[in-house]
């Protein structure tokens, strides 16, 4: 289910960076490397206990399913506050460093 | 179990090898004339930037890798940080899933990481080819 979670994240950041390119004013290229960078370890993950437990690792259990459910929006929101850090860190648009400058001028 | 830390290995070092290949790039572009790098500049992608591409991977990765572990509480926010450091048997079983898992998860990466600069150098022939051949039909 997180595999899932962030393949889907992964998906939907390289349909809204594809739309806006080669404009990347807002840094979603950032999100998308993120969100595929862990869906390709995620799924590592799942081979491996594919591997261990092999069908039966299609059928888990609600309770399992709902918490890695969770988990994946979790680790969604995380990568989104990382995002977004870096946005206002790096500031392409010089939104940030023209709001501090006009505070200091007020 | 600390899978996550072989990819944040590998992030550590391509991160410092991009610095020092953008460091070597600057140098050289400093070198160049002018004229050539204007003629240049879209059809080539620094290899800088492509190694930035597998840093944000990487490092993503690992980042998000680590926020489930502490969500499992594999990792801790004291020492030893990782909870099946402080018994050598779950030790000894943490080490087997780096070896394992965490290795081919970097592996993983760094091959579609291969794969994706494949492509942009063929995309970037291709232009070059096309800019090229532009260039003889205006002449």
């Amino acid at each position: 289910m997180t595999l899932l979670t962030s393949v889907f994240a992964a998906v939907i950041c390289t349909a809204i960076w594809y739309k806006n390119a080669p404009k990347n004013d807002m840094m979603i290229g950032t999100l998308c490397w993120m969100y595929w960078g862990a869906s390709l370890m995620w799924f590592v993950d799942a081979i491996f206990e594919y591997a261990e437990l092999g069908a039966g690792y299609f059928t888990p259990e609600p309770a399992d399913m709902l918490n890695d459910l969770f988990l994946g929006l979790s680790v969604v929101a995380l990568g989104m506050v990382i995002w977004v850090v870096v946005l206002l860190v790096k500031d392409p648009k010089g939104v940030v460093r023209k709001a501090i400058f006009r505070n200091k001028t007020a | 179990m600390a899978c996550f830390l072989v990819p944040t290995a590998e992030a550590i070092v391509t991160t410092i090898a991009s610095k020092v290949v953008e460091k070597k790039e600057d140098s050289h572009e400093v070198a160049k004339d002018h004229s050539e790098k204007a003629e240049t500049a879209h059809a080539h992608v620094p290899f800088s930037r492509k190694l930035g591409w597998l840093n944000k991977m990487l490092w993503g990765g690992s980042a998000l890798l680590a926020f489930e572990h502490v969500w499992h509480g594999e990792v801790v926010p004291y020492f030893p940080f990782l909870t099946a450091a402080s018994d050598p048997a779950d030790a000894a079983e943490m080490l087997h899933e780096m070896s394992t898992v965490g290795v081919t998860m970097a592996l993983l990466v760094t091959t579609v990481w291969f794969g994706i600069v494949a492509v942009t150098g063929m995309i970037e022939k291709r232009f070059a080819n096309e800019s090229s051949a532009e260039e003889d039909t205006e002449v």
